[in-house]
């Protein structure tokens, strides 16, 4: 996602321009971006690419916090992309920690490399149990390792026992970790 | 039958409510906030219920095939607690999301001098954000009630089109009817207003801006009494086309003035739509 976005809407130009004058501006723009924009989500990008960088971890917070589920996923997917450390990794936990599979689904992109192994495991294993194609986890196979395998076998078991399957991309993540 | 409910609080209600009114029509909801039983005490639940309005709910909703919008308000029993009136500061945050179609429900429970306070606020910030407003009217000293809620909104300024004035019954539609606001009816199990009193309402009064729901919630209600009103209608003589209007062009006419109703791709609702593309709406 670049730039050009602001290039053919009106609308988002100058809400880059406030945005950049004054932070808090960012507060009705974000919300509104969906019924002034096509892509909602681009659009919503670049108004924090336009937040002045000491103020953006401020402002991610705040906007996730009161944001819709759009809003959320807006921000998870945008992370990779903005000039932060680990602040934001609050609100991957909160991603991962809510049954919405969208949310938990954005937050294993590649900001997700900021997590820490235990809670990464947790998560991918959170998609295998809700299903949530694997495809969306950045960097599986690289990062998978023994102790994550042992717990799908595990949720493997229990399934079986139950009479039931896992989805059928997570038997992958039975393969021996070389 | 193609139904969308103007008025159910299916935060309180099950998944079996969900697959049982998908079956028989429901297509779309719009959530007014409300109180929940238990009154609650300060400003942060209501951001987690606001937020639950126009996130969880619409995810769980649309497990169904059902399209989910919301009316956000601080409510007026809550508006009474002094504890509770910061919410008014949290509401307009709110009234910017997408899937929030109108202020609601506002007006009165008990009369106060905290609720005219809060309804008068409450309808300013509807017109400020140019959505529609939901209005509650009381069920005890209700004529009253209704006079006073048509006086406020005459003085308030807002296009009584884009206001429903809700929970009417054969006492106090005519004064609603003649103010040019809509007319909304809360069709429940057995006290308020049922199905066939309904269809005389209707026949008496004509079906120009008249929204018929459920209002269920966590009391004793039944979420399929549009569909049992539906049906009333046809063995009273009405048409297909009657109670289309009715149950799903009049709600959708009267939200979508709010230029925020949403009910793209709703065309084939099997019971896998959207969980069957989970990143829809993503990246």
């Amino acid at each position: 996602m670049g730039g050009d976005v602001v290039e053919d809407n009106a609308w988002l130009a100058d809400a880059v321009a406030r945005v950049g004058a004054d932070p808090a501006a960012i507060v009705r723009a974000f919300a509104a971006a969906g019924r002034h924009c096509d892509d909602a989500a681009a659009a919503r990008a670049r108004l924090l690419r336009a937040l002045p960088p000491d103020v953006l971890p401020y402002w991610i917070d705040d906007l996730y916090r009161h944001g819709d589920t759009n809003e959320k996923l807006a921000i998870l997917t945008a992370l990779p992309g903005l000039p932060l450390g680990a602040e934001a990794v609050p609100l991957l936990h909160d991603a991962i920690r809510t049954n919405d599979t969208r949310l938990l689904a954005a937050a294993l992109g590649p900001y997700a490399g900021r997590l820490d192994q235990h809670a990464w495991r947790h998560a991918v294993l959170k998609c295998v149990f809700l299903a949530v194609p694997l495809e969306v986890v950045s960097d599986l196979d690289r990062r998978a390792d023994r102790e994550l395998t042992a717990m799908v076998a595990a949720l493997r078991a229990e399934r079986e026992a139950a009479g039931r399957r896992l989805p059928d991309d997570a038997y992958r993540l039975l393969d021996p970790i070389p | 039958m193609r139904i969308l409910d103007p008025h159910i609080h299916m935060t309180s209600r099950t998944t079996d409510d969900y697959q049982r009114m998908a079956a028989a029509g429901v297509r779309a909801v719009v959530e007014p906030a409300f109180w929940l039983g238990q009154p609650r005490t300060n400003p942060g639940s209501f951001a987690d219920y606001f937020d639950s309005l126009v996130g969880w709910e619409p995810f769980r909703a649309a497990q169904f095939g059902i399209r989910h919008h919301a009316t956000i308000a601080l409510n007026p029993k809550e508006a009474n607690d002094p504890r509770c009136r910061p919410v008014l500061d949290l509401v307009p945050r709110y009234l910017d999301k997408d899937a929030v179609v109108a202020v609601g429900e506002i007006g009165y429970d008990s009369m106060t001098p905290e609720e005219d306070e809060a309804f008068t606020r409450q309808l300013a910030m509807a017109v400020e954000h140019e959505l529609p407003a939901l209005v509650h009217t009381p069920h005890r000293d209700k004529a009253h009630g209704v006079k006073r809620t048509l006086d406020v909104v005459r003085e308030s300024g807002i296009d009584p089109g884009r206001v429903v004035v809700d929970h009417l019954n054969e006492v106090t539609v005519a004064a609603v009817h003649d103010s040019g606001c809509w007319m909304g009816f809360s069709i429940y199990p057995d006290t308020k207003m049922s199905p066939s009193r309904m269809v005389e309402i209707l026949r008496e009064h004509g079906l120009d801006r008249v929204l018929v729901n459920s209002a269920a919630d966590w009391g004793r209600s039944d979420p399929l009494l549009t569909v049992r009103t539906g049906e009333a209608m046809l063995a009273a003589g009405f048409t297909d086309d009657d109670v289309d209007r009715v149950l799903w062009r009049n709600p959708v006419e009267f939200y979508g003035q709010s230029g925020r109703l949403d009910l793209s791709d709703l065309g084939d609702t099997g019971p896998l739509f959207e969980g069957s593309s989970i990143l829809r709406g993503g990246s």
